[in-house]
């Protein structure tokens, strides 16, 4: 186990190496620094003084080694805009990704599994042929679609919900939530349920395809041999066993619901990680981007480690095979 | 009367017409009897069984009959009924050990969850009486191995666990489908013991149902024979296995392996193949297939194995020491003349197939010299001799379900060898030889245009032989070849394979876990435990005259045959 621990670290640490490099080059690769940095009326002089103070002159592997070292501490420099530490940005609209992504992989789970496991039980009923054809609907239309349509519906036709912004936020000091006030409920439920929806469906379609393949396996049979009632066959007996593949795509997934927020944050303005990047896009803010780069390697890297040690808990086989 | 069951018919509507799975089937147990129920694959035995529990699968159902038990009809009851039948009444036991059990659940938990549901103890009463079953069942230290999972269990193990199960209700029925099938010989021994032992000392009737006329020779107290959801024979093990009335069980008796002599070819078992067209043979002699090969080995042996090693990494390591080494194959050397047939023979882990995929270096071996015909196939592997060599030797799979390319016509995997060697002078050639190859073993001509999911088991196997011999060889490695086949099916593929010998002159290596199999196929016979080869002889002196303590071993634990009739000389 220890041992398992270690070496999905060492590769971890080697994929941040990778990405960091990435990010890195970004710099010198995507417009001139320094000319990003001063205005048009700076002198050669003073150009070439900022070069020399910013260390651009230093061999290529000592920049990349000063710029890990920040970036271990989480220092990645001013953003070119707005002329503040990127990490302090990050950190600021950090809050507001995490919430919507975490009501959203609720919505996600709660319904997915919910709904995988009762069409995986109830095969042929008409709720369930309901449930499977309305599903195509999450996965065929693009996340833009489903936000627009959910303003039009619930914001600009019917009035019940806000269609952007974070509605209500509580300073808690370290921690902006919208959780504590109804308002802000009131805004995070549309752009999360926009969110969720492709997961949902995404979820529900695996739970059900494990759950018809387990239902018909060896120890269902000898389960209901046996003269076990229902409810522990399906929820004692198959479930748990639907769950480990689901679980490796839920990991990959929620690391996607983090990184790719982007679209839904930019349809709804939330004012989150997803729309800052964007709007660094937009205006060549290295430092943010390279910052962002590496920050959604981070939450991957870390969700699969999850992931990997949630195998461990669920399944005997991986726990007891490794001791 | 425990249970009898009259006039049962069972249907599978589909949608090309309805399948009677069953058809008029009565039957009949008493307590403290074993039944036994037995038949090929698709005769409807196990339909059986699952109609008696209630369990067909969709969309089979019972549409006459009854099935009384302890006086109660219990056809068509409602489904909370049957709940309390099922397990409480009658329990169940399932051919796979490792795959009824639940995986991610220990064994205490599965055992106390069905205890509790049965019996309405509480958990802590619950466990006391777990423990006390996997002890009845054999099982060792059963109080720490309550926190055990499945996976910790060998095969064997696992079934009695899976008996312990069955029994957690106290039932008075237990149906066992297929319980020693995917067990080894020695296992498959103890497991059939500790059935009929339960049997006698709770006084259970058991409903034993299998394919292998071994298995019911050692266990059944009565027999029913079963055909095409049809029980053709009814009566005691005795009076069936010994004077069998009906044609098919006569038939089904002539098919059965026997280890007691060695017979040329299995008799007439036409019954079961039902219409085959006779084969339309080529005469070797003149035909493309039978033109030999100049390649002749030197010694006349065909392979000769040294001192060959094979071992799999089970768990690495950087230090040597912390390495675990499973020796597959260890130190084994034999030699097989040309044109004999040499049988290998093992329980499952022995090293037996391994041994034939390092030959044909589907495996590499750590060490040991191969030579086939003569030539090591290592050195100089793009020499014309070496190629010859390697063409000399072809292979045939045990799964034929497996090992035949499911999106090529039977011409394409037939002819394949022979266009990637250029044995023939163009398609056209090609394209009649496949037709000559699909006739002679049995097919005929006209099955080339076909797919292979079109085929059952045994032409499939038939079109692997086909496949086999498109490259002319000299040596031919059976992998367990009929392990996969019913009983009938396995004598008529055996019957093919030794008929194709005699023709060509072939050499073989045969590989099974099956001793009267092997009795009946091989002039020498090696037997391997744990990777080493305990002892190499002919044929007759090896059933009649064991020197090895293993192979003694093995020979006791042979289903007992004498039951049947005497062999035909």
């Amino acid at each position: 186990m220890f041992a398992f621990i270690l070496r999905r670290l060492a590769q971890s640490i080697l994929v941040m190496a990778v990405v960091s490099a990435i990010a890195f080059s970004l710099f010198n690769f995507v417009g001139d620094p320094v000319n990003n940095m001063v205005g048009q009326d700076a002198t050669r002089e003073d150009r070439v003084r900022i070069r020399q103070e910013l260390g651009l002159d230093d061999p290529v592997l000592t920049q990349y080694v000063r710029f890990l070292g920040n970036a271990v501490q989480g220092e990645f420099g001013l953003s070119y805009r707005i002329k503040r530490p990127v990490d302090q940005l990050i950190l600021e609209r950090l809050p507001a990704t995490l919430e919507l992504v975490l009501v959203s992989a609720v919505i996600a789970l709660v319904l997915g599994i919910t709904a995988g496991v009762y069409t995986g039980i109830q095969r042929n009923s008409w709720f369930s042929r309901f449930i499977l054809s309305s599903s195509l609907v999450g996965v065929s239309l693009p996340t833009f679609i489903i936000g627009i349509a959910l303003i039009y519906i619930f914001a600009v036709y019917l009035r019940w919900l806000p269609s952007s912004g974070r509605g209500g936020v509580v300073d808690l000091g370290w921690w902006k939530t919208s959780f504590l006030t109804i308002d802000g409920w009131r805004a995070i439920l549309l752009p999360a349920l926009t969110l969720s929806l492709f997961q949902t469906t995404m979820i529900l379609r695996l739970v059900r395809a494990e759950m018809l393949e387990v239902m018909q396996s060896d120890f269902i049979k000898f389960a209901r041999a046996r003269g076990l009632s229902e409810r522990a066959i399906n929820f004692g007996h198959a479930l748990k066993n639907t769950l480990v593949p689901v679980i490796t795509i839920i990991g990959i997934n929620i690391g996607g619901l983090i990184a790719f927020s982007v679209i839904t944050e930019t349809v709804f303005q939330w004012p989150g990680t997803g729309l800052m990047f964007i709007q660094a896009v937009d205006f060549v803010d290295v430092p943010i981007m390279s910052a962002y780069l590496c920050f959604v390697a981070l939450v991957f890297v870390i969700v699969n480690l999850v992931v990997d040690l949630m195998y461990f808990a669920i399944d005997p086989r991986i726990r007891i095979g490794a001791q | 009367m425990l249970l009898e069951i009259k006039g049962l018919d069972v249907d599978f509507p589909t949608r090309r017409g309805t399948v009677k799975a069953a058809r008029a089937v009565s039957l009949t147990v008493e307590p403290g009897e074993v039944l036994g129920l037995v038949g090929e694959s698709g005769a409807g035995k196990s339909t059986i069984g699952n109609a008696i529990m209630g369990l067909l699968e969709k969309p089979g159902r019972v549409t006459a009959g009854e099935i009384v038990f302890q006086g109660q009809d219990i056809r068509g009851l409602p489904e909370d009924q049957m709940k309390k039948i099922r397990g409480d009444k009658i329990g169940m036991i399932f051919q796979d050990p490792q795959t009824s059990l639940n995986p991610l659940l220990t064994i205490g938990e599965q055992l106390v969850e069905t205890i509790q549901k049965s019996l309405g103890l509480r958990e802590k009463e619950a466990e006391v009486r777990a423990v006390e079953l996997l002890e009845s069942v054999g099982i060792t230290h059963a109080q720490t191995r309550l926190k055990a999972y499945p996976h910790q269990f060998s095969g064997g193990m696992r079934q009695r666990v899976v008996i312990a199960l069955a029994l957690a209700g106290d039932p008075d029925l237990i149906i066992a489908d297929e319980p020693t099938t995917a067990l080894d010989v020695s296992i498959q021994a103890q497991i059939l013991d500790l059935i009929k032992g339960l049997c006698r000392s709770r006084n259970l009737g058991v409903i034993i149902v299998t394919h292998d006329i071994g298995v019911i020779a050692n266990i059944a107290d009565r027999v029913a024979v079963m055909f095409r959801g049809e029980v053709v024979e009814t009566g005691t093990v005795g009076q069936v296995l010994g004077a069998p009335k009906h044609e098919y069980t006569k038939s089904l008796i002539a098919a059965v392996p026997r280890a007691d002599r060695k017979l040329d070819r299995f008799t007439s078992v036409d019954y079961i193949e039902g219409g085959a067209k006779p084969f339309q043979r080529i005469d070797v002699q003149t035909h493309w297939l039978g033109q030999a090969q100049d390649l002749k080995s030197p010694e006349g042996t065909a392979i000769n194995v040294r001192n060959l090693e094979l071992g799999f990494t089970l768990k690495k390591a950087i230090r040597r020491k912390n390495r675990v080494i499973l020796k597959a194959v260890d130190d084994v050397s034999f030699d097989i003349r040309e044109g004999e047939t040499f049988g290998l023979v093992g329980e499952s882990g022995s090293g037996k197939s391994t041994v034939a995929r390092c030959i044909v270096r589907l495996y590499a071996p750590d060490g040991g010299v191969i030579r086939v015909m003569g030539r090591d196939l290592l050195t100089d592997p793009r020499a014309p001799e070496t190629r010859a060599a390697k063409r000399s030797l072809q292979m045939i799979f045990q799964d034929p379900y497996s090992s035949l390319n499911g999106r090529m016509r039977v011409m394409d995997i037939v002819a394949e060898p022979m266009r990637s060697f250029g044995l023939t002078s163009g398609e056209r050639e090609t394209r009649k030889i496949v037709g000559d190859l699909l006739d002679h073993v049995g097919l005929g001509a006209e099955v080339a245009l076909r797919y292979p999911h079109e085929f059952s088991g045994g032409q499939r196997q038939r079109i692997s032989i086909a496949r086999a011999l498109a490259s002319r060889p000299r040596i031919l490695i059976c992998d367990e070849p009929t392990s996969a086949l019913d009983v009938s099916v396995q004598a008529t593929i055996l019957n093919l394979l030794k008929d194709l010998q005699d023709e060509l002159g072939l050499t073989m290596l045969f590989i099974s876990h099956d001793l009267p199999v092997i009795r009946q196929m091989c002039d020498r016979i090696a037997v391997m435990k744990d990777g080493r080869i305990c002892e190499v002889s002919e044929n007759e002196a090896l059933f009649s005259n064991p020197s090895h303590p293993y192979t003694k071993h093995l020979l006791d634990l042979m289903p007992r045959m004498d039951l049947l009739q005497p062999a035909v000389a």
